[in-house]
């Protein structure tokens, strides 16, 4: 049976190894652990996002307390959320943990949406709304939901295109014997934008 | 049982696909137009001789800063945000050197009466959102309200430059630092000893395998053949971030930059 390989058993074991190397390469062998790492990379963008907004807020809210002191409710509702939004601790392994990603995911919609109604409510003053420092920290605070709507949108192609090929040929085979330690990852619901801000009680 | 397990993975595997399909298509929907120049006039808003003062400013500050900076009017949003086509149009462009992503775009949309400053993620330390914000309130709008297009979008300019050379010097001063950024002396010299290196390995190669040559000069060509010219890294980006650096050279395009969504907009 081996002599009709032709080839000499000393090389044989050589060849057979560049041959498998070759061949999982062209399999995509790679594949998962290199989607992993982008998607993770992604997600600390997110991650930045999200905090370079945190740390606007307490500037904001005392900028908008000068002006209007009365309008306590919905000041005390976005420090409640922005407070609410940092006690969840998050790290890399937060995408893999479904309820982990929903609570942090709601706490961040929690905050956009009393972030909405604070600029809403502040279109009431003129006298704010002319302030530099007023419009400097609006603007900032607009750059920043853009980019963390940016950094989401990023993020969810990379799972995307991660647990895709988990599930799919050949990716699914590297995932059932390789890499059984890598969990397909959370993903953002897309319609933020289009969905009305959830109502927060406290 | 075995039939209906199959059935049901097959439908999930369609749906999945059918969605996956919807988002992929959602996300590629969006045309952008060529990269003609600096200044891009989709919208035909500018006359010549406006687009070329332009044109000039724009090359000029790239030769100073290694910034790109393009102006572009747009015929229509597609339905979308300006902030959201703003990025993505600077991404397609890859306006900005690499690795830096020193790329800023000023995008008028005038059917939509949105005007967008798209900045790209290496000038967002000079040109914050704040800074972007003030220039499309205070030099972009009003005079875009009064329907002075080419004098809204060449003040901007002017202002998007002065935000950006203020700390030019501080630029130039870190790209010395930047060793990748020039081929010095050392790699020239690593250069040619690798080539050596790779020389008196292929001679090697080259005298023991005589044997098998059919000709005489079957060796000599043998060993010319695979020796190839090995670039490094810092070479090629910097080869690519320059290739729009030659102003009236004809072609100008991205160097490679990226976006992620800075920048401020306003409408009139």
């Amino acid at each position: 049976m081996s002599h009709t390989l032709c080839v000499p058993r000393r090389t044989r074991i050589p060849l057979f190894t560049v041959l498998a190397g070759l061949l999982l390469s062209g399999c995509g062998v790679n594949n998962i652990p290199t989607y992993d790492e982008s998607a993770k990379a992604k997600w600390s963008d997110v991650q930045n996002q999200y905090q370079r907004r945190a740390d606007l807020i307490p500037n904001l809210v005392e900028t908008v307390k000068g002006y209007a002191a009365q309008e306590r409710e919905v000041l005390t509702q976005v420090t409640e959320a922005r407070a609410k939004a940092s006690q969840i601790k998050v790290d890399a392994s937060t995408v893999t943990d479904p309820a982990k990603f929903k609570e942090y995911q709601d706490a961040q919609n929690a905050l956009t949406g009393a972030l909405g109604r604070l600029l809403v409510t502040v279109e009431r003053y003129p006298d704010l709304k002319s302030n530099q420092n007023f419009l400097a920290l609006q603007s900032q605070l607009e750059g920043s939901e853009n980019r963390i709507s940016v950094a989401r949108r990023d993020y969810i192609d990379s799972v995307r295109a991660y647990n895709t090929e988990l599930k799919t040929f050949p990716g699914v085979i590297w995932a059932s014997t390789l890499y059984r330690s890598y969990k397909p990852m959370e993903t953002f619901t897309v319609a933020e934008d289009v969905t009305k801000p959830p109502t927060v009680k406290f | 049982m075995g039939r209906l397990c199959c059935l049901d993975f097959a439908r999930r595997g369609a749906i999945l696909g059918l969605l996956l399909s919807v988002v992929a298509f959602a996300a590629h929907a969006l045309t952008f137009p060529e990269l003609t120049g600096r200044v891009v006039d989709d919208a035909g808003i500018l006359d010549p001789a406006t687009k070329a003062g332009l044109e000039r400013k724009l090359a000029e500050f790239q030769t100073k800063t290694t910034g790109q900076l393009v102006v572009v009017t747009l015929k229509s949003l597609q339905g979308t945000s300006i902030e959201d086509y703003g990025y993505q149009l600077g991404r397609h462009w890859q306006i900005g050197q690499k690795e830096k992503n020193t790329g800023a775009l000023l995008i008028v949309a005038p059917n939509e009466r949105k005007v967008r400053i798209e900045v790209g993620y290496g000038f967002e330390g000079t040109l914050t959102d704040a800074v972007s914000k003030l220039i499309i309130e205070n030099s972009i709008i009003p005079r875009l309200r009064v329907n002075d297009l080419a004098g809204g979008i060449g003040r901007g300019v002017d202002d998007i430059i002065q935000a950006v050379s203020v700390d030019s010097e501080e630029w130039k001063a870190r790209a010395k630092q930047r060793p990748d950024d020039e081929p010095s002396l050392l790699d020239v010299l690593a250069l040619l000893f690798f080539l050596f290196i790779l020389f008196m390995i292929v001679r090697s190669v080259a005298s023991r395998g005589r044997g098998y040559a059919q000709t005489g000069a079957g060796p000599r060509r043998g060993s010319r053949g695979p020796i190839f010219i090995p670039i490094p890294g810092s070479w090629g980006s910097s080869g690519s971030s320059w290739s729009g650096g030659f102003p009236g050279g004809g072609g100008f395009s991205g160097g490679g930059g990226s976006f992620g969504g800075g920048g401020a907009s306003g409408s009139w």
